[in-house]
């Protein structure tokens, strides 16, 4: 048996690999980040940030994890 | 005397809005926004740093809470490349009120007017909220205006150049013209600007280069808080005529 290669997704353009059955919730809390404090769209569609525990990431994911930046 | 503006039912009393970029520091970009007495901040949308997360971010320093965060769309070329930037800044920060520009090139980053427009009209029926960048053109803005622009925001000058108002007409003739709020959005460099665009009658006047690049960024932004309100208090005050020869101040009888 081979151990469990996990699903491949892409973060922010990085290739990344997450374990199976994690949620987005978990996925962020690994990275690092403040839920509150970011948006996240997957394969071009916003996730509500009130669904982050419930969405599961799949294999080939494609996110884009933003916040605010100072800007003018 | 209370002096307010309202855009989409929020009402605020500065009439300056002030950018957070290019500043030094976050302290630096603090206390600028202290000075300026700003109760709008435009803020741009990001990529998070997934490499290193725990580095200090903006919210840390400007609560979001206390400063309304005006999200923008800077860098954005399309429509759709705003659109989908704003939807983002929606889910990030929960608000509807955000700032769209759709930049035609990179050299002049004036306004695609095409775009611009295409993109309010998405925006303002997915429920936002747009105040619009757009050129200092009377047909453009009350196009802007029919399509769901909630303000529009004439450019003075080409952003980041700090040439001051250029077209004082146009901008005029926007005012006359809009029924929704008028911001002069980009080309203020010193207080002076901003007390012209106020004394054109603009309901309100955006910055961000002229004071983050100022020597003393504070001083900056408390002299475009004062000018700011220099000029909204000459425009209500009503200036006096214009002559062409002069006309003396004190009395001429009784001259010894």
């Amino acid at each position: 048996m081979t151990q469990d290669p996990g699903k491949g997704v892409m973060i922010n353009g990085e290739h990344r690999r997450v374990a199976e059955g994690t949620s987005i919730a978990q996925m962020i809390a690994d990275i690092g980040l403040d839920p509150a404090k970011v948006a996240v769209e997957r394969n071009l569609e916003i996730v509500p940030r009130s669904t982050f525990g419930e969405v599961m990431v799949e294999d080939g994911d494609e996110f884009e994890i933003v916040h605010f930046v100072g800007g003018g | 005397m209370t002096d307010s503006w309202t855009v989409a039912g929020h009402t605020f009393r500065s009439r300056l809005i002030v950018g957070t970029g290019k500043y030094k520091d976050f302290e630096q970009n603090a206390a600028a926004l202290e000075a300026s007495g700003a109760e709008i901040v435009t803020v741009a949308v990001r990529r998070v740093n997934v490499s290193d997360p725990s580095k200090p971010v903006l919210q840390d320093y400007i609560d979001p809470k206390k400063v309304t965060y005006l999200p923008n769309t800077a860098g954005c070329f399309t429509a759709d490349e705003a659109i989908r930037t704003l939807r983002l800044a929606r889910e990030a920060g929960g608000w509807d009120l955000v700032k769209l520009e759709v930049l035609g090139e990179a050299k002049t980053l004036y306004p695609d007017m095409r775009e611009t427009l295409k993109a309010t009209e998405v925006l303002a029926k997915e429920g936002f909220k747009p105040m619009v960048y757009c050129v200092d053109d009377p047909i453009a803005a009350k196009q802007l205006e029919e399509s769901g622009a909630v303000a529009v925001m004439p450019l003075g000058a080409p952003i980041g150049s700090g040439l001051g108002i250029q077209n004082r007409v146009t901008i005029r003739l926007i005012v006359e013209g809009a029924k929704v709020p008028v911001l002069v959005d980009a080309g203020v460099g010193a207080a002076s600007d901003a007390a012209v665009a106020m004394e054109l009658g603009c309901d309100g006047v955006l910055m961000n280069t002229a004071i983050a690049e100022a020597k003393d960024p504070v001083r900056m932004a408390r002299a475009m808080k004062l000018a700011v309100e220099a000029g909204r208090d000459s425009y209500l005050a009503g200036r006096m005529a214009k002559r062409r020869y002069a006309d003396p101040s004190s009395p001429l009888a009784g001259l010894i």
